[in-house]
């Protein structure tokens, strides 16, 4: 589903290399993990994958069911199946998060060619998901996620995951700043989306967030490059032992 | 002090192209007798005058307006869903066909002409009479001019609560009209009346409105000044608020040369609140003012700016902004913010925001930012799938929100939140 092959990047605005040949190969159905100190290169990846600006793409290649998607807007690799749930998700003072997401859903159907969805359809369905979430109705009439906590904030980005419906998620640092109980509800929320074809890529430096959502595969990344592939094993020894072996050991 | 020959020269030239109104009755003669005096002690703007710095009063000043193509669309009146009493007026003329008839509950309205020839009447206290008030300490003489030469306009007197808005609607037909108007509020204590008005007007335009009121009385303005790109607009606000009373003012401009709009509010009663708004969006060779200046002379009064503007190719916006808090006027809550949206590099925003306190037990806050669209925002859109052109037109819509919400009546606001959506949906590629 993804394949990541080679991938160099450089900041554009400084002569630093971030990603020094990443190889990373995600099959649908699959969740995979990607553990890594700080600074290893975990969050440019993701936003290199998502299509941010700053980032220069200086070889090797990154496809989506075989299609290039370096060389896509942002809003083509959404609409071609690609979510990134934000360690960070935006305020956006004045847009109602209900416009946001209504907006998002229909603007992703034109661009596969169907109608949009009607108000009262997707009312019922967000309503729906969101009570999954256990989410208050207020937040969807409130600005996007201005005034929300942290875990209501990473629950929010798990909405829109669940109204847009992926093929690919990538789920950067998701469990940065929630407590136990929102990280559960935040874990139910994305295991209720592994499915068959939907492929999963979980960054995460804590061990404890791969309890509630079980990996396929545990990559660890350091120094902009896999440096090791293994089972969910992979994340306790981590866990037990920190990155300073591990990075040694393969060095 | 003697005028500068040429600003002497200049004003004359202006005074000699409008011919004098009929002849009113002794009080009218009066306000326009006086009022023509200040514009000749004052002279009208020149380039060089400090409150003038930012926008270029020559085209509003000369004898003949410039000409300005009427904009042709089958874009409906901003108000035409609303249940209102309509006044119309073509190119700064009174329309009787196109108005409904002048009768409303809670309210009596009259045309201006006919006010003026009535010996007794309430207007003596109000006509030209805010406007002289709001010349200190800052000269505003193309109002002055107004008072004087303002042939038509309306004169209303609320009583009561009205039953319904009052909508101004002022068509543009000629490309070289030259319109001024002249309208008189006056509410009586506990009175209640919402004010709209939408159009382009004229070529040019010259407008006054006096608003009058009284304790307890509450004023609601909602307007949008028309698309017509090549029009020229200067319009003055004058208000005076008694205790407890409400004066809130909203104005949405999209397109237009040049427009000035002035608001000169004086809280002189206790308890009073004047909030005044306005949202504008320009694009290319656009001049949009908005100058305020506010005076607090009560206790416990509390007076909100809120301005925004959003501009790409080339167009200007321009804000000073003054609150003036006199001495006694402990407990003053004063807000100011003025904010831009630049949409490209070649637009440009002047803000002057001004504050001045005699008084120490206030609270006064203002603010001014000028800024591009947030980049974290629109990445955040375009990663849901949203393109990228309406994500800038979703940002562009939440910047001006903060304006838009100090629209009090729900179904109002969303006329303006339409409108504006249509501006942005125009200019998509």
């Amino acid at each position: 589903m993804l394949e990541i092959k080679n991938l160099h990047v450089d900041l554009e605005e400084e002569e630093k290399t971030i990603l020094k040949g990443v190889d990373l190969t995600v099959e649908a159905g699959k969740v995979h993990a990607i553990m890594g100190p700080n600074g290893s290169g975990k969050s440019t990846l993701s936003y290199v994958l998502s299509g941010k600006d700053g980032y220069e793409v200086t070889d090797g290649s990154a496809t989506l069911d075989g299609v290039d998607i370096l060389d896509m807007e942002p809003e083509e690799r959404a609409a071609a199946g690609l979510f990134l749930a934000f360690q960070y998700p935006v305020e956006i003072p004045g847009v109602g998060n209900m416009t946001f997401m209504r907006t998002a859903v229909n603007s992703q159907r034109k661009a596969k060619g169907l109608d949009e969805m009607s108000a009262a359809d997707f009312l019922k369905l967000i309503r729906e998901k969101a009570k999954e979430l256990k989410m208050e109705s207020d937040m969807l009439k409130r600005p996007v996620n201005v005034g929300f906590s942290g875990g209501e904030k990473k629950r929010n980005e798990i909405l829109q995951m669940a109204m847009l419906e992926p093929k690919m998620c990538i789920l950067d640092e998701t469990d940065s700043g929630l407590d136990v109980d929102a990280m559960k509800l935040v874990a139910d929320g994305v295991n209720a989306l592994r499915q068959e074809g939907r492929g999963f890529l979980v960054i995460t430096h804590y061990q404890r967030l791969l309890d509630h959502i079980k990996p396929d595969v545990v990559h660890i990344m350091s120094n902009g490059r896999i440096i090791k592939t293994g089972g969910p094993e992979l994340a306790l020894e981590v866990e037990k032992n920190g990155y300073g072996d591990l990075i040694e050991e393969v060095a | 002090m003697a005028l500068p020959q040429a600003k002497q020269d200049a004003t004359e030239a202006r005074l000699a192209a409008v011919s004098r109104p009929a002849k009113g009755a002794a009080w009218a003669e009066t306000a326009r007798d006086e009022a023509l005096a200040r514009v000749r002690s004052m002279g009208l703007p020149h380039r060089r005058d400090e409150y003038w710095k930012f926008t270029t009063p020559d085209s509003l000043v000369q004898s003949e307006a410039p000409t300005a193509a009427v904009h042709v669309s089958d874009e409906t009146n901003t108000f035409d869903d609303v249940d209102k009493l309509q006044i119309v007026f073509v190119d700064g003329v009174f329309d009787a066909a196109a108005s409904d008839e002048l009768t409303l509950e809670g309210v009596k309205v009259e045309r201006l002409v006919d006010a003026v020839k009535t010996d007794i009447h309430w207007a003596k206290d109000v006509y030209g009479v805010l406007e002289e008030r709001g010349q200190d300490p800052v000269a505003r003489p193309l109002a002055a001019l107004n008072t004087a030469l303002a042939s038509d306009g309306v004169v209303i007197h609320v009583t009561g609560k009205a039953s319904k808005p009052i909508n101004l609607v002022y068509h543009h037909t000629s490309d070289s009209s030259d319109a001024i108007l002249h309208h008189v509020v006056k509410l009586d204590k506990g009175a209640d009346l919402t004010v709209l008005e939408n159009g382009p007007a004229a070529a040019r335009f010259n407008k006054v409105m006096e608003v009058d009121v009284a304790d307890g009385a509450a004023f609601h303005h909602v307007r949008t000044q028309g698309r017509d790109h090549e029009r020229r607009a200067v319009t003055h606000l004058f208000a005076r608020l008694g205790e407890e009373s409400t004066f809130k003012s909203f104005t949405l401009t999209a397109n237009g040369v040049l427009t000035r709009n002035e608001c000169i509010l004086e809280l002189t009663g206790d308890n009073a609140a004047a909030h005044v708004a306005g949202a504008c969006v320009g694009d290319g060779d656009f001049l949009h003012d908005d100058t305020v200046f506010i005076t607090h002379d009560a206790v416990n009064c509390e007076s909100r700016q809120v301005f925004k503007k959003v501009l790409r190719n080339g167009a200007r916006g321009v804000f000073q902004g003054k609150i003036l808090v006199k001495p006694d006027a402990q407990k003053t809550d004063g807000y100011q913010i003025s904010q831009s949206l630049l949409l490209d590099g070649d637009s440009e925003f002047n803000a002057k925001p001004e504050l001045e306190i005699y008084a120490d037990d206030v609270a006064c806050s203002h603010g001014s930012t000028t800024g591009a669209i947030d980049e974290e925002g629109l990445f955040y859109l375009r990663a849901r799938g949203v393109p990228e052109d309406i994500a800038t037109n979703l940002m562009t819509l939440a910047f001006l929100a903060e304006a838009v919400e100090e629209i009090e009546d729900e179904s109002l606001r969303n006329i303006i939140v339409s409108r504006l959506e249509g501006w942005l949906d125009r200019r998509l590629g």
